[in-house]
């Protein structure tokens, strides 16, 4: 295997992937090394929403990039769609968060006026009574009140994202390396030295994009990424005949007709398992906002970690101590594919991030 | 062609199966009913229109799926036959239908 | 609510199982999906009339003995149509029952649920009119019916039985198509020890298989190249004999059988760890002599721990229980040990005939990593081909593959496409089964409506941490 490349991105997750195919697109020759078909990757745990209402509640810098990559979104599922020939199902008509009781209209409607206020005209959204929302949505359950309805929101297949982009980057030169876990990172000379179980690898840029494994990684690079896993269940239904277009925070339509529901969230550790309560919590929410889906059956569950921070804002570093080292943790992998790839990966070749990213540094958590 | 090695009982079952009348023995899967009365299409899958029948008949496999009652996707080995079933093939995805809404099954 | 064990599948495993651990005093649920006990081997037996008897044989008769048994242990609360989505690593068992699903916990559960068969995939399978042999086997059982001149086709005892329980039931069978080969018989010879020391097993298999040579029905031995024929429904299956003539029947059924494997989701799903068995190529839970897996709890006994028949499922039965009485304080270990010590030899005995048979009717790798064109995994109707594309881009195992392509995502949650999935990733890469591993397999391992699901009710937790 060749042992040198102008960049390599550690991690082949969403994140991962993302970046990778932005620097290959960028002509830099690029390796992804990522760990394996094991258990704690988020990135096949993704719900599969590309969504901007909610995001950056007080971080005008992240609802700006959140905003950016929503934008970018249709030519990058164009893009990658023609690339590999691989459905991507991406769709962007807008999206609604239900509110099944007054407190919650209540308490969603202070929360996005919060966001458009800083935001400025940039970020659209309504609040619904339950009339306008039954205009979208079919069977609303009487406890729906209304919602928030963004048209900036959409969705896509996020299993079919991630084949997508790992696809498009090995097409264009990218080596894409499973079962290599990185043990070590140093400096060599200007660049760096990777070294995995059986690997040595030299590279004038790195990025680590190792989702939870970041926490570890991180020092190696001058950095820190202070990232805690937060649990999530889901569960997936037989596939039902198309019944609902536009996604809703919790509950979706894939285009193969499967309908996901969520969401919870529990801090457990390095815990994967689908528990009975939590299913229960969750059908229970679904079946309340739709009851004529309250037949539809249940075949699977699953349940994955998000990469979460202290302030759950994504957090993106350059390392000062080693000028070329990249570190980027979030939880939102599947909305900011698109200007990861796009605008995140032209930073990382050019060797230095936009100042649109300096509210974002893990220098504001005071770690 | 499925054919009954008993002499069937004096009181059949009724179902209707797609307009069809089947004649079924009590304390009978739906499977078997639809089987000896020589049905052994059950349903047709989503994505390539493929016919498929019952095919494990021990209610592992999800091939026997039909729809009972307006029930989607039951499993007819699985499911004891009643008198004045409406049965019919599972057609595409299961319909869950909202008051008022469209379906596409995506045939 | 407070059962001591709760056993899961009411075979001739489960209920030994739940009457062994009932007759020293414990308090014991039993929960089957089908409607009457018996598991497989005993389905219907309840019901079943002399003539029913008369064609399955006295073994399957037999099972009578066990079901009336179970029926008078007043101790044992015994639920029928029972759909068991969960066993949790905490003690605890999701089901449902009459639309309503449960959470109940118990200090012991003993999985015994069992085996499926095996895939068969061949061009055609998916046809009207193909079934397993077993599940022909079953329409005999619980409704009296056979299929016109059926073609039974693949290795296996089971197929050579249903083959001749159809005979015995005045059925024409159109011919028997057999896939073993000679490398497996090969495998088999240095286990052949064990097999003559159950000669009266090894002779009934001959019986059968002298039934059906004398029934005129067409025997061909060592075949290859199956295919079936038809548009929207079978009609004929062709094969290549071992002298390589190309031969076609005409047919409207066929029944494949190539053996069974232990119906892994459920104990998979509880996070049981498995090991790969390399005779009979398939994953069994990793168990102590008890049924005892990795997680405190959770038993296993009958087929589900490894193929071993009825016989031995129900000396594994008691096994388990006994040990599950033991930690209750039901019985003393003493006494348990005691127990226990007839039935491990008779247990022995029973296996003692498994090495040989599990090589001698090993399926062919033909048999198992099919052609490109073949479909492979049927809920979600992907090819070989399919599979192979997205392992050619790089995958790191099974569930890559499936986040990839929906394999095993469908209705059966990879029943009928985990094992050859595995496979044919061992074919294009070269790695190891160990080292592939399975799909992660997750609750609930069969559909449940969300409204039941909602309103499950649930015994209060275990104060957590």
């Amino acid at each position: 295997m060749i042992s040198r490349f102008d960049a390599i991105v550690i991690g082949g997750g969403m994140l991962g992937s993302a970046i990778g195919f932005g620097l290959v697109r960028e002509g830099l020759t690029t390796a992804i090394l990522d760990e394996g078909d094991v258990a704690f990757r988020a990135a096949r745990g993704n719900f599969g929403l590309v969504w901007v209402q909610g995001k950056g509640v007080g971080s005008p810098a992240y609802a700006n990039w959140t905003k950016l990559s929503s934008m970018l979104w249709s030519e990058f599922a164009t893009e990658l769609q023609g690339r590999t020939h691989i459905e991507l199902a991406h769709s962007r008509r807008g999206g609604i968060h239900l509110c099944l009781s007054e407190s919650e209209f209540d308490a969603r409607a202070k929360l996005l006026s919060t966001l458009s206020g800083h935001q400025k005209g940039d970020f659209t959204h309504e609040m619904l009574d339950r009339k306008a929302v039954g205009e979208f949505l079919p069977g609303l359950g009487p406890e729906v009140v209304g919602g928030s309805f963004s048209p900036h929101d959409g969705h896509v297949n996020p299993l079919y994202l991630l084949r997508a982009m790992q696809r498009a980057f090995v097409d264009l030169g990218g080596v894409l390396r499973t079962g290599s876990r990185v043990l070590e990172i140093s400096r060599d000379g200007e660049g760096f030295l990777v070294k995995t179980g059986d690997l040595k690898i030299h590279s004038a840029r790195i990025v680590l994009a190792a989702g939870l494994g970041n926490r570890e990684l991180a020092p190696m690079i001058g950095l820190k990424q202070p990232v805690r896993p937060v649990k999530g269940q889901i569960l997936v239904s037989e596939r039902v005949a198309k019944f609902l277009d536009m996604p809703t925070t919790k509950l979706r339509q894939t285009a193969e007709g499967t309908v996901m529901i969520g969401d919870s969230k529990e801090e457990l550790g390095f815990d994967i398992r689908s528990t009975p309560r939590v299913g229960k919590n969750i059908a229970d929410r679904a079946r309340r906002s739709f009851p004529f889906l309250s037949k539809m059956k249940v075949v699977r569950t699953w349940a994955a970690l998000r990469v979460m921070t202290p302030d759950g804002l994504p957090i993106y570093d350059q390392s000062k101590l080693m000028p070329g080292a990249f570190a980027a943790s979030c939880h939102s992998g599947v909305t900011l594919a698109a200007v990861h790839a796009l605008t995140y990966a032209r930073f990382v070749a050019n060797g230095v991030l936009g100042d649109e990213l300096s509210a974002l540094s893990a220098e504001r958590l005071n770690v | 062609m499925f054919r009954r090695i008993s002499k069937p009982q004096t009181n059949p079952i009724m179902l209707d199966f797609e307009g069809q009348t089947i004649y079924a023995q009590p304390g009978e899967t739906i499977a078997a009913a639809l089987l000896a009365g020589g049905v052994n299409k059950f349903r047709v899958t989503q994505e390539k229109g493929s016919e498929r029948g019952p095919f494990c008949m021990m209610g592992v496999c999800f091939e026997c799926l039909v729809v009972i009652d307006e029930q989607p996707n039951q499993q007819a080995c699985q499911i004891l036959v009643e008198p004045g079933m409406k049965v019919r093939r599972q057609r595409g995805a299961a319909e869950v239908v909202p008051l008022g809404g469209e379906v596409d099954h995506g045939l | 609510m407070d059962y001591d064990i709760i056993v899961i599948g009411a075979g001739p495993a489960g209920m030994t199982s739940a009457m062994t651990a009932a007759k020293f005093g414990a308090k014991v649920l039993l929960l089957d999906d089908q409607p009457a006990p018996g598991g497989q081997v005993y389905r219907a037996v309840e019901s079943a009339d002399e003539r029913t008897d008369d064609i399955l044989g006295i073994e399957y008769a037999a099972g009578r003995r066990l079901t009336q048994a179970l029926r008078s242990q007043h101790l044992i609360e015994y639920v029928p149509h029972a759909n068991v989505w969960q066993v949790t690593d905490g003690h605890e068992v999701g089901f449902s029952s009459g639309g309503s699903a449960r959470l109940l916990r118990a200090p012991w559960i003993i999985l015994a649920t069992g085996a499926i068969e095996r895939p068969f995939p061949i061009p055609g399978w998916t046809l009207p009119g193909v079934m397993m042999a077993g599940g022909a086997q079953a329409l005999l059982k619980v409704s009296g019916l056979v299929a016109d001149a059926p073609v039974f086709a693949g290795s296996g005892p089971l197929l050579y039985l249903v083959a001749y329980q159809y005979l015995k039931a005045g059925a024409k069978v159109a011919a028997l198509l057999d896939t073993s080969i000679k490398s497996s018989r090969l495998k088999a010879l240095p286990h052949v020890g064990g097999a003559l020391s159950r000669w009266d097993m090894l002779s009934k298999g001959r019986s059968w298989m002298a039934k059906i040579r004398k029934s005129g029905t067409q025997i061909a031995n060592n075949v290859t190249e199956l295919r079936i024929h038809g548009k929207s429904a079978v009609n004929g299956i062709s094969y290549q004999t071992q002298k390589g003539l190309s031969q076609e029947i005409k047919t409207e059924n066929i029944f494949l059988h190539q053996g069974v494997v232990p119906n892994v989701n459920l104990a998979m799903a509880a996070g049981i760890e498995h090991f790969w068995h390399s005779a009979q190529l398939c994953w069994h839970p990793k168990i102590d002599a008890w049924g005892r897996t990795n997680v405190d709890g959770l038993v296993v006994a009958g087929d589900g721990m490894g193929i071993g028949g009825a016989e031995a499922a129900q000396a594994t039965g008691q096994l388990a229980a006994l040990g599950c009485l033991a930690e209750l304080g039901k019985i003393d270990v003493a006494d348990c040990e005691n127990q226990a010590k007839s039935v491990s030899a008779a247990l022995v005995r029973e296996k003692s005939i498994r090495p040989f048979l599990d090589y001698w009717f090993q399926p062919a790798l033909h048999f198992r990593v099919p052609s490109d064109e073949t479909i492979v995994c049927r809920c979600e109707e992907l090819t070989a081909q399919d599979i192979r594309d997205v392992i050619d881009m790089g995958i790191a195992g099974p569930n890559q593959l499936k986040s990839y392509c929906r394999a095993g995502m469908g209705l059966c949650q990879g029943r009928y496409c985990g094992l050859t999935v595995q496979e044919i990733i061992g074919q294009e890469t070269g790695r190891e089964p160990e080292d592939i591993g399975y799909y992660r397999l997750r609750p609930p391992i069969k559909p449940i409506p969300l409204d039941e699901l909602a309103e499950m009710e649930a015994d209060p937790p275990a104060n957590e941490n």
